[in-house]
């Protein structure tokens, strides 16, 4: 009785899962409704659901707007915003920092360096025209993440917030630096600045939908699998290795799969900052710190927090299109300063 | 039930503890003690695989670093003396934290009995009206209760404690020591601490080892080993005179 009343507790009900999927698929339908044409909420349901099931979609709708242009890009949007949320509450579970994410420890910055460093040397899969960008996007946000750790470790030989974000701070100048350089010298063939420093998701296609979830699928996966390891870790690695958490094996595939779900979401977006470290604090906030329901909550509103974003960049200032980062980061950055200075409260 | 055999830990070119030996015996509560810097915490350490070593430390004769993490946490428990605690998690799902080592597959829950030890490891430190509380809001000595009642919910054959009752009022020193001798009671168990307060281990303790500068000095029933003579060797200073210094103003 009590092991199912626990239990009930430490995971969410499927009522409230069904709510969270409710609420996910019905943002997604405004941000298809909403833009610089408007769409009826009844022709893009019938859009999509036709569109779903291989039946024929009638006159008058604008099917190409919805199902070429705007499906494809709520969908990356979604993908990606759940993907960065999810890695946020990880790393803030796994170091014991309630500010670490990728944009803050300079991942998402590494990982860019290394789409840029594809783009500009012409690196490619063959049959997978992004996939090379991919692969080292993935790679350096892993380098940049062990090298970033090592240097705040070898600094105060405790990963203290504070080391870590400044080493994260200079390690982001650094690869802004070199990416900057690397635009300067290859401009013909990679994107512009403002893609790789605040993001974007204009172009993005259904082969971009489909990276995005299977990455997540696969990473996303085996976070989920280890919220009760990142449980144990939020009390120290001593404690974790105490109950029995083989700690080398669980932080190296922690930091392996978080490492490869940014990449993949900067290899297609761009730095989308912040989206890891507001949703994963509003989640427990909400639901509390037990990963168990942390990091689903933190999936789910980092999607639809990013597909609002989203929204907003397409929208505010139409026809003109902001940088999505623009919308998060001024969000986060207020969102930051709060953070940090409760964290110090909380110390002091 | 624990042994250690010719233990060294070396911090680069500083040697901690120098080729220790000892065992552990059922219903033995071995007392560590020594001054400041005699190796005490990095023996705990070393049996915990915290710290490298050499030597070998055996349960039953099994070598532990041939063990599985989960299979070496439900043999032994350790408790340290600093726990981090950062985000707002209840006093349950930490205590529930300690049947880890019991899941039985790579997607599985909770062990069939955790529910009940979770219960019984709340009860016995009295933490069952606080199960819903939040960790950031629990004093000192209410959060190395919690730990504890995570070790016992472990249900480990032997505790290993590192100062289990440091930075604890009086009160809570009592309530620690008294909790961890109850658990003593129950038959298949023993307890292996670092203290620094001498009169806890005189009170509480079966077995004393006395260590400095990373050696072992004495080992044996506590009343063996914690004389005047000793004490004084390892200390440098009367031991005894100045516990009744302390004591003479009460």
């Amino acid at each position: 009785m009590t092991e199912t009343r626990t239990l009930r507790r430490e995971r969410f009900t499927p009522l409230t899962c069904l709510a969270l999927t409710a609420a996910l698929l019905l943002t997604m339908i405004l941000c298809i409704c909403v833009g610089s044409v408007r769409v009826s909420f009844s022709d893009t349901v019938t859009a999509l659901w036709n569109g779903a099931f291989g039946l024929p979609i009638p006159e008058g709708i604008a099917r190409n707007i919805i199902l070429r242009v705007r499906l494809p890009r709520v969908l990356c949007v979604a993908l990606c915003g759940a993907a960065l949320s999810l890695c946020g509450a990880a790393m803030q579970g796994l170091l014991r920092n309630p500010l670490a994410e990728g944009s803050t420890l300079g991942v998402s910055s590494g990982a860019a360096l290394g789409a840029i460093l594809a783009v500009a040397t012409g690196f490619t899969l063959p049959g997978f025209s992004f996939g090379g960008s991919m692969v080292l996007a993935m790679i350096f946000a892993f380098g940049s993440l062990v090298m970033i750790l090592s240097l705040a470790w070898a600094l105060d030989r405790s990963l203290e917030t504070g080391s870590i974000i400044l080493i994260g701070v200079i390690f982001t100048m650094f690869s802004s630096a070199l990416i900057s350089l690397i635009i300067t010298f290859a401009s013909d063939h990679t994107r512009t600045l403002s893609f790789w420093t605040m993001g974007s998701f204009s172009g993005v296609s259904y082969p971009h939908a489909g990276a995005l979830g299977a990455a997540l699928f696969l990473f996303g996966g085996v976070l989920l699998r280890f919220s009760p390891e990142l449980n144990a870790l939020s009390f120290g690695e001593d404690n974790a290795r105490h109950i029995g958490v083989n700690v080398r094996r669980v932080k190296l595939i922690l930091l392996i799969t978080v490492s490869a779900l940014i990449g993949v979401c900067v290899s297609i977006a761009g730095t989308v900052s912040f989206v890891g470290l507001i949703m994963p604090h509003i989640a427990r906030m909400l639901v509390g710190p037990n990963h168990r329901r942390l990091l689903p909550a933190s999936l789910f509103s980092g999607a639809i927090f990013l597909l609002l974003a989203d929204l907003t960049a397409r929208t505010l200032l139409s026809p003109i299109e902001l940088p999505i980062g623009v919308v998060t980061s001024i969000v986060g950055a207020a969102a930051f300063v709060v953070i940090f200075y409760r964290t110090r409260k909380v110390r002091r | 039930m624990l042994s250690a055999e010719h233990i060294t830990v070396r911090y680069g070119r500083l040697t901690a503890v120098e080729d220790l030996s000892f065992r552990l015996r059922e219903g033995e509560w071995l007392m560590l003690a020594g001054p400041n810097g005699a190796g005490k915490s990095s023996l705990i350490e070393a049996a915990a695989r915290g710290v490298p070593c050499e030597g070998t430390f055996r349960w039953q004769g099994e070598d532990l670093r041939s063990l599985k993490p989960a299979l070496l946490a439900r043999r032994i428990g350790f408790l340290s003396q600093k726990n981090q605690v950062t985000y707002a998690y209840t006093v349950e799902e930490v205590v529930s934290l300690g049947r880890y080592a019991y899941r039985a597959g790579l997607f599985s829950g909770r062990d069939g009995d955790g529910g009940a030890a979770v219960e019984r490891a709340l009860e016995m430190t009295g933490l069952t009206a606080l199960r819903e509380a939040s960790m950031l809001t629990l004093s000192g000595g209410e959060t190395q209760r919690v730990f504890l009642a995570q070790v016992f919910a472990q249900e480990p054959r032997v505790l290993v404690l590192d100062e289990p009752a440091n930075h604890l009022d009086l009160n809570y020193q009592k309530q620690i020591f008294s909790l961890i001798r109850r658990w003593l009671d129950q038959p298949g168990r023993a307890v292996l601490s670092v203290v620094h307060d001498l009169s806890l281990a005189r009170r509480f303790g079966t077995h004393a080892l006395l260590m400095d500068h990373g050696k072992g000095i004495a080992r044996g029933p506590i009343d063996e080993v914690m004389t005047p003579e000793l004490l004084r060797r390892v200390y440098g200073m009367d031991v005894h005179g100045w516990m009744r210094e302390l004591l003479a103003p009460w």
